[in-house]
């Protein structure tokens, strides 16, 4: 099968708006006539229900969660990105579009960069009219802020709970069009399967989490809106019903799956207490605007913060990268983190953690302010830590927080699966190799808001499908195939905890396949994680029955398809030889230890087939092509 | 530390529920409340026992999902603060915590610790919203609004919608709730057009679901982990009278 990745024709700026042109449109008085499934509440999947819904589309719309608005997008805090150039310091779309390009390592698809950017400016607007309340100065205009070392001020933000009120609003409209009776709203309802009739999308099977049973739903096209896939490194910063479970099976079902090795780890998060934790917390980069990141200059140094005098401390960020210092992008500052842990300088009782010091900011700019600007985040600190980061500096590690891969879509966000589209973090589409601070929010209301009302039209007008019912074979054959899942699940009966099992997951694609990757650490991880799958199968213990709500079964379902997808992550992993943004192969770098790409081999998007639990899987590869950024290696000295 | 826990077990909406006893064995302070109950989970599903059910998602009091009634107190003894970020350290070694849902008639009890409050869901549903369709937005810096009106419809935006006002009132009232969303719209011109008809709807709306009304008892704000102040609540009803005047 050849990826077509079915990019307009035409100079960059008019593709889009071509592209609106050229697609067919359904008559308003037929839009009722079909039904889209929407799965997924974030940001890219309440926005797109809303969005169809208030189109005149027939909508079903799913979450695990009670409510749609507690999808994991609630949890974003720093803010969303816009090329409005409300500042006037010299932002544009097109700066936007080559910020995207370039952070993402040059492994993006340049066509959906820059629509993105296009579409930044209309997010605002939108979130505007809805009631978001954004931060504003006190003429009363928006207010904006850098954000994640960008050099121009874009970010919009509502106090440190962006993320809740974009999802709020979005909410707010989905409910409105719940009312309409346009959206039918499942909650507690978790996909298990994806039905394919004819090679195309035509459903899904879920279980209602409440009284167990499976329910199948049948539609015109799917749409999964599902999230990311962070939680297979079991500790990380997303919420912890997050999951890989629906793209997973769709990947079962014909979906390809691409650079699932790409994924972000965030430098300021919680250092980790202990075997209990059961989630990071980030702390926001903004942090880094104040905080002064550094360890000890010598190893194994175990006296408290205030008793290292300033010349037997090393600030190794602002040392090595003296323009951007400790403003480097993500990755830079996560491996810069774990490599003064490695090399034994690491602070706190564990050695995994790094100081991130107020001291000279609360001198030069004094309390109140720092109190103005961070209070929530300390007052945050200081409640999980018992420290008071006023008095003592934060410690702070790197933590597994964003995926940048997913499923593979093309131009109009349809998988390989005719009438399956995929939104938001579930896909792999915009970010490349590593993704911009305050930039999946954006990308997650513009599929939903402004690109799938367009591109699912042209896909229902143009594949008109039969008339089906849940009784078709296909539905039956998926929803067995769910129910022997389940029922393996509960007749293992083994004796070791779900989480237990997860935790060690976690370990080995942390210690393997997290920050930097060598050969022989994947292989590693490649012989060890078939072998944890094996001992949960034999040895897990899932309790109670598949009739009401069990929250240890829908965890085990969730981690048994963590230990296949795990494989395919590492192996992407290891096909790479290069370093590229978020994936750091040692055997990749520049001379003073930078991430090395390799453009004439690594190019393109690698997306995989699925061949069978354990088989090896196919890769099929998107070649990349830059017209107008051009790849260079990145440098933040 | 090692904590005596007695828990509310419930196998279903209509089953007879009843607290039982289990022990916490060595409970760091560091761990979060919901990270004992793991554990104490993680035991019984070794031992092939059903494991408690309760809700939690974000763990850093944000989504609202994490719903727990700590002696008798919703969302347990620090203010300000969702049971997923209160920390053990807060509890004495050898003490005995009773744990139970949120209990309102419009939260029916699903599982243990896990309620259904969809009816929250209703009630934005009728009303909580401001009517504008995709594209059809004008320019973000046309609607000007002053810092400190933002900042105060801010302020009540910042309800997560945990139900713990509910479970904290005496009558079961959804005023606090209904209130925040309330003020957050009505400050602010988006939410001029749909002012009155939005407060009415939303109030019809919790009436039909069975919550209780408001006799000014201001648990609701004792219990309220964004700290939403009572004063949303006296808004809310200017606007309903105002409502009712404009008819
Ligand atoms: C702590 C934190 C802070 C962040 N801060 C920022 C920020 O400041 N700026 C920024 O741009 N980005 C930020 N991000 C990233 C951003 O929040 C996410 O990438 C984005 O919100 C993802 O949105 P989504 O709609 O794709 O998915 P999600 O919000 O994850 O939603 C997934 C939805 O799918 C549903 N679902 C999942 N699996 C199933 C299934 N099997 N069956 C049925 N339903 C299912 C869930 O119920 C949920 O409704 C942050 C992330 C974290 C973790
Ligand atoms: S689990 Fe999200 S607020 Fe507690």
């Amino acid at each position: 099968m050849k990826l077509d990745a079915r990019v307009p024709a035409g100079p960059i700026a008019e593709k889009w708006d071509r592209h609106k042109f050229d697609m067919k449109l359904v008559n308003p008085a037929n839009k009722r006539k079909y039904t889209v499934i929407v799965v997924g509440t974030g940001l890219a999947g309440a926005s797109a229900a809303a969005s169809l819904g208030e189109l005149g589309y027939n909508v079903l719309n799913f979450c695990i969660q009670d409510s749609p608005r507690r999808a994991h997008s609630i949890a974003a805090q720093g803010g969303i990105n816009a090329a409005k150039n409300y500042q006037n310091d010299g932002d544009s779309v097109y700066r936007l579009f080559y910020d995207t390009v370039k952070g993402g390592d040059y492994r993006s698809r340049e066509a959906n960069v820059y629509r993105l950017a296009q579409l930044s400016v209309n997010i605002i607007d939108q979130c505007v009219a809805q009631g978001v309340p954004f931060a504003r100065e006190y003429g009363g205009l928006l207010d904006n802020r850098s954000f994640g070392g960008a050099q121009v001020s874009r970010t919009f933000y509502a106090r440190g709970q962006t993320g809740q009120q974009l999802l709020i609003g979005a909410y707010q409209s989905l409910m409105r069009q719940a009312h309409a009776k346009a959206v039918k709203l499942f909650a507690r309802r978790e996909m298990l399967d994806l039905v394919v009739v004819d090679g195309k999308a035509r459903g899904i099977i879920v279980r209602n989490l409440v009284t167990g049973e499976l329910e199948r739903y049948v539609g015109d096209a799917v749409i999964l809106a599902t999230g990311g896939y962070g939680t297979v490194y079991y500790l990380s910063t997303n919420a912890i019903n997050s999951n890989v479970t629906a793209s997973w099976r769709a990947h079962k079902r014909g979906a390809f799956f691409a650079n699932p090795c790409f994924t972000q780890i965030h430098p300021t998060c919680i250092p980790v207490s202990g075997d209990h934790q059961s989630k990071l917390t980030l702390m926001s980069e903004r942090l880094r605007n104040d905080g002064r990141v550094w360890v000890p200059k010598t190893k194994g140094d175990k006296r408290s913060p205030e008793l290292i005098p300033e010349e037997e401390r090393d600030y190794y960020l602002e040392r090595k990268y003296p323009s951007f210092g400790n403003l480097v992008p993500r990755d830079v500052a996560s491996r810069n983190a774990k490599q003064a842990a490695d090399e034994g300088r690491g602070v706190g009782e564990s050695g995994l953690a790094v100081y991130l010091d107020f001291k000279d900011a609360i001198t030069r700019l004094g309390p109140e302010v720092i109190k103005e600007k961070y209070g929530n985040l300390f007052q945050m600190y200081n409640k999980i830590t018992d420290e008071d980061p006023y008095k003592v500096p934060m410690r702070i590690y790197p933590a597994i927080h964003y995926t940048m891969g997913g499923l593979w879509v093309d131009y109009n966000l349809m998988s390989t699966v005719p009438g399956l589209h995929v939104l938001g973090e579930a896909n792999f589409s915009d970010h490349g190799a590593n993704r911009l601070g305050a930039s999946a929010l954006m990308q997650g209301l513009a599929d939903g808001y402004f690109v799938i009302p367009y591109t699912i039209g042209d896909y229902l007008a143009n594949n008109p499908v039969p008339k089906i019912t849940t009784d078709h074979d296909a539905f039956k054959e998926a929803a067995q195939n769910a129910q022997n899942q389940i029922n393996k699940l509960l007749t293992v009966k083994g004796n070791r905890g779900i989480r237990d099992i997860h935790r060690e997951l976690g370990r080995i694609m942390w210690d393997d396949v997290g920050m930097a990757r060598t050969d022989a650490s994947l292989k590693r991880a490649l012989q060890a994680i078939p072998k944890l799958r094996e001992e949960f199968w034999h040895n897990v213990s899932v309790p109670g029955s598949a009739d009401n709500l069990n929250q240890s079964l829908e965890y085990a379902g969730r981690v048994a398809d963590y230990l296949e997808f795990a494989e395919l992550l590492t192996r992407d992993a290891l096909d790479r030889k290069e370093s590229a943004g978020g994936h750091f192969r040692e055997e990749s770098q520049t001379p003073d230890g930078e991430a090395m790409r390799d453009d004439d081999n690594y190019s393109y998007v690698a997306a995989w087939e699925f061949k069978g639990v354990g088989a090896t899987p196919e890769l099929h590869k998107e070649p990349l092509e830059f017209h107008e950024v051009h790849p260079s290696q990145r440098s933040y000295k | 530390m090692r904590l005596n826990l007695k828990i509310w077990r419930q196998a279903g909406p209509t089953a007879p529920g009843r607290l039982e006893d289990y022990t916490a064995d060595s409970v760091s302070p560091d761990m979060s409340f919901l990270e004992m109950l793991d554990v104490v989970n993680e035991g019984l599903i070794v031992k092939g026992k059903d494991a408690i059910a309760f809700d939690s998602d974000c763990r850093e009091g944000i989504c609202g999902t994490c719903s727990l009634v700590i002696d008798g107190v919703a969302h347990g003894p620090d203010r300000g603060t969702t049971v997923c970020q209160l920390h053990m350290r807060r509890f004495k070694d050898g003490e005995t915590v009773t744990i139970e849902p949120w209990r309102a008639k419009a939260f029916p009890v699903v599982k243990d610790l896990v309620v259904d409050r969809s009816a929250f869901d209703r009630i934005i549903a009728a009303g909580g919203f401001v009517s504008i369709n995709a594209g059809g937005a004008q320019d973000a810096n046309n609607i000007l609004i002053p810092k400190d009106v933002c900042d105060a419809a801010m302020d009540s935006a910042a309800c997560i919608g945990c139900g713990a006002c509910v479970a904290a009132c005496k009558n079961a009232s959804a005023h606090l709730f209904m209130s925040a969303k309330i003020s957050h719209l009505s400050l602010l011109p988006q939410g001029q057009q749909e002012r009155y008809t939005r407060v009415t709807a939303m109030i019809d709306q919790a009436d039909s679901e069975g919550f209780g009304s408001c006799s000014n008892e201001g648990e609701c704000e004792a219990v309220c982990p964004k700290e939403i102040p009572i004063s949303n609540i006296a808004r809310m009803t200017r606007e309903y009278v105002m409502a009712r005047l404009s008819k």
